[in-house]
């Protein structure tokens, strides 16, 4: 049985991978369905929901289209998510293979600094790094891989801890490779897959601290973002909760699609590990 | 308990060095934010650039980075944080009069996410595989992609503004001079929703963690020995697969106790509770960078303080790590 058909007898991962579908869906449509700025308003101010069809969700407190905003919404979070995550799993892998690898001296002052970002709330770091750098996507981005590295750092070094006494490390040895080529190029590539068994754990971290941040108006200004329509909704909260109600919905979704797929992905390796 | 008491020595020195890696992260993040103390005094009292010049060589700024970083250490050491520019006091006392109440939602959560989760945890681990076990795990992930301050604003919907069971926000009724009990179930009234939407998060990670750890347990020889001795399922449920189970999560109550500060941020901005949290939010909108600097060094003691005292919790509950003298 392929991996695949096995993934897809699990009916949580194949409810995961419909959610993520949609979602890329979503965010490459977005342009081609809702052309145009979806911050420019599209009628009406506080439209509720399933009034007028052309505007199926109803507007915002400023009359924009509140439909058009989780769409392009869809995009920030997916972005942000998967970059963040992305960076953080690079940083940790490479950290975590060096402190691992060379051990002694530099292994203490690697794991002390993990030490240190693990014991500073990743959300107080990020709010930190936003403030005083300035929000933009980018910034966005480090400040949340700037606390999500840690954990693929110690995974990693654990694994390259069992990893560097094995023979073809010691064979590399011999022939004469330099240290930092046998460390990134023959253990950090076999240390990587409980390393990237964190990913769906990562990027639902990343998206719930993204949405956190735009929540406290810290996100990117000329992006719409979930948390910030969140936030917009949050004003006009006792008339009009759908505004906030409706993009927490598609941000729960979204977190748990990507719970659900990695799941289903990480089970199924793991009995094929097993099988074989 | 000698080994338990060597093994809290070494984290002691540990937390030392991590502490001051944190020290000079924070020094590098106030260096590289725009302005400095001096720029933010001047913009509140008004100056000249003689008394900018002044001012900058009275508080030492205009000394090389080493010598900046040493006098931060040295201040730090007196358990001096500077001024806030915003609030025109001692950092210090600013953060020690919002601490308590950030304990207390803390503490509050913590009790509610361990209990309730360990307790579903149990329930749904004593049978694996079964209708409520698969129930309980896949609820539990749906609660744990449910963003903390969203689910916050539901409950003020529901709880505060439809059914108006419990108050909206802060911590106590303003201005109602209560005493004693009465003020206490004031506070525990207005506490319900902020300890729910950070508490419920926690309880999910809890739950699954004890869920897996029972469903590792289950496969030990000492459950089988249980099973051989005739003890009833309620015994081996609770006395050896639920027990064996517990012991990491008393280790993720130290891990999970940084997340939940940094959760502490919006919850708090959200039900506007006067802690640490909405603090630091504060300390953004004003760019008290300072401010916010010293409440990460504030959280960053506290968090290598809860860490230790789980370490010795776990000293005292786990007899393998006091083993060394074991019936002495």
């Amino acid at each position: 049985m392929s991996p695949l058909s096995r993934l897809l007898r699990r009916p949580e991962a194949v409810a995961g991978a419909i959610i993520l579908a949609l979602l890329f869906a979503m965010a490459l449509f977005a342009s081609l369905l809702f052309p145009g700025d979806p911050q420019a308003i599209a009628g009406p101010a506080l439209l509720p929901p399933f009034q007028d069809w052309s505007l199926p969700l109803g507007t915002d407190r400023l009359g924009r289209d509140v439909l058009a905003e989780v769409f392009h919404g869809a995009r920030t979070s997916l972005a942000v998510g998967l970059a963040a995550a992305a960076a953080s799993l690079l940083i940790g892998a490479v950290v975590g293979t060096l402190a691992g690898f060379a051990g002694g001296l530099v292994d203490e002052v690697l794991m002390r600094t993990t030490d240190a970002f693990q014991t500073v709330p990743s959300f107080l770091l990020a709010l930190a790094f936003v403030s005083i750098v300035g929000p933009s996507l980018g910034i966005v981005v480090a400040a949340i891989a700037l606390g999500a590295w840690t954990g693929p750092a110690r995974v990693a070094r654990a694994e390259v801890l069992s990893i560097r006494e094995r023979d073809y490390v010691a064979g590399a040895r011999v022939i004469g490779m330099h240290p930092l080529a046998i460390a990134f190029r023959e253990v950090l590539p076999n240390a990587l897959p409980p390393v990237l068994a964190l990913s769906s754990v990562i990027v639902a971290a990343a998206i719930l601290t993204e949405a956190a941040l735009s929540f406290l108006g810290l996100g990117d200004p000329n992006r719409v973002t979930w948390g910030g329509m969140i936030a917009e909704g949050r004003t006009v909260l006792r008339t009009a909760p759908f505004l906030s109600i409706v993009p927490g919905i598609a941000l729960v979704l979204t977190v748990l699609g990507v719970y659900l797929a990695g799941e289903g992905v990480v089970e199924t390796t793991a009995v094929r590990r097993s099988l074989s | 308990m000698n080994r338990a008491l060597t093994l809290i020595r070494r984290r002691l020195v540990g937390s030392i060095f991590v502490l001051l890696i944190v020290v000079i992260g924070t020094f590098l993040l106030l260096e590289a934010a725009p302005g400095d103390a001096v720029d933010a005094y001047i913009v509140s009292t008004g100056g000249d650039a003689g008394m900018i010049e002044l001012l900058r060589h009275r508080w030492g700024l205009d000394q090389s980075e080493l010598t900046r970083l040493a006098n931060y250490l040295w201040a730090l050491l007196h358990l001096d944080l500077g001024q806030s520019v915003t609030f025109s006091r001692p950092i210090r006392d600013v953060i020690l009069e919002r601490l308590p109440t950030t304990l207390l939602l803390m503490v509050s959560a913590t009790a509610l996410s361990f209990g309730l989760g360990s307790a579903l945890g149990i329930y749904a681990g004593a049978r694996p595989g079964s209708f409520r076990d698969r129930f309980l795990s896949i609820g539990s992930l749906a609660l744990y992609a449910v963003p903390g301050f969203w689910l916050g604003l539901v409950l003020i919907v529901v709880f505060a503004v439809d059914l108006r069971w419990l108050p909206i926000g802060g911590i106590e009724t303003l201005a109602s001079d209560k005493t004693g009990l009465a003020r206490a179930v004031d506070i525990a009234a207005h506490l319900v929703l902020p300890v729910s939407a950070l508490g419920f998060i926690y309880l999910a990670l809890y739950l699954r963690m004890m869920r897996a750890g029972m469903a590792e347990a289950w496969r030990q020889d000492f459950v089988l020995a249980a099973r051989a001795r005739g003890l009833s399922r309620r015994r081996i449920v609770l006395a050896h697969v639920a027990r064996n189970a517990l012991l990491p999560l008393i280790t993720m109550l130290g891990l999970q106790s940084a997340q939940m500060l940094g959760g502490s941020v919006v919850i708090e901005s959200v039900f506007a509770v006067p802690g640490l949290g909405r603090l630091a939010q504060e300390a953004v909108a004003s760019r008290d960078t300072p401010l916010l600097l010293g409440i990460i060094l504030t959280s960053a003691v506290l968090v290598i303080a809860i860490n230790l005292a789980v370490d010795i919790a776990y000293a005292f509950l786990d007899p393998r790590v006091g083993a060394g003298e074991a019936g002495a």
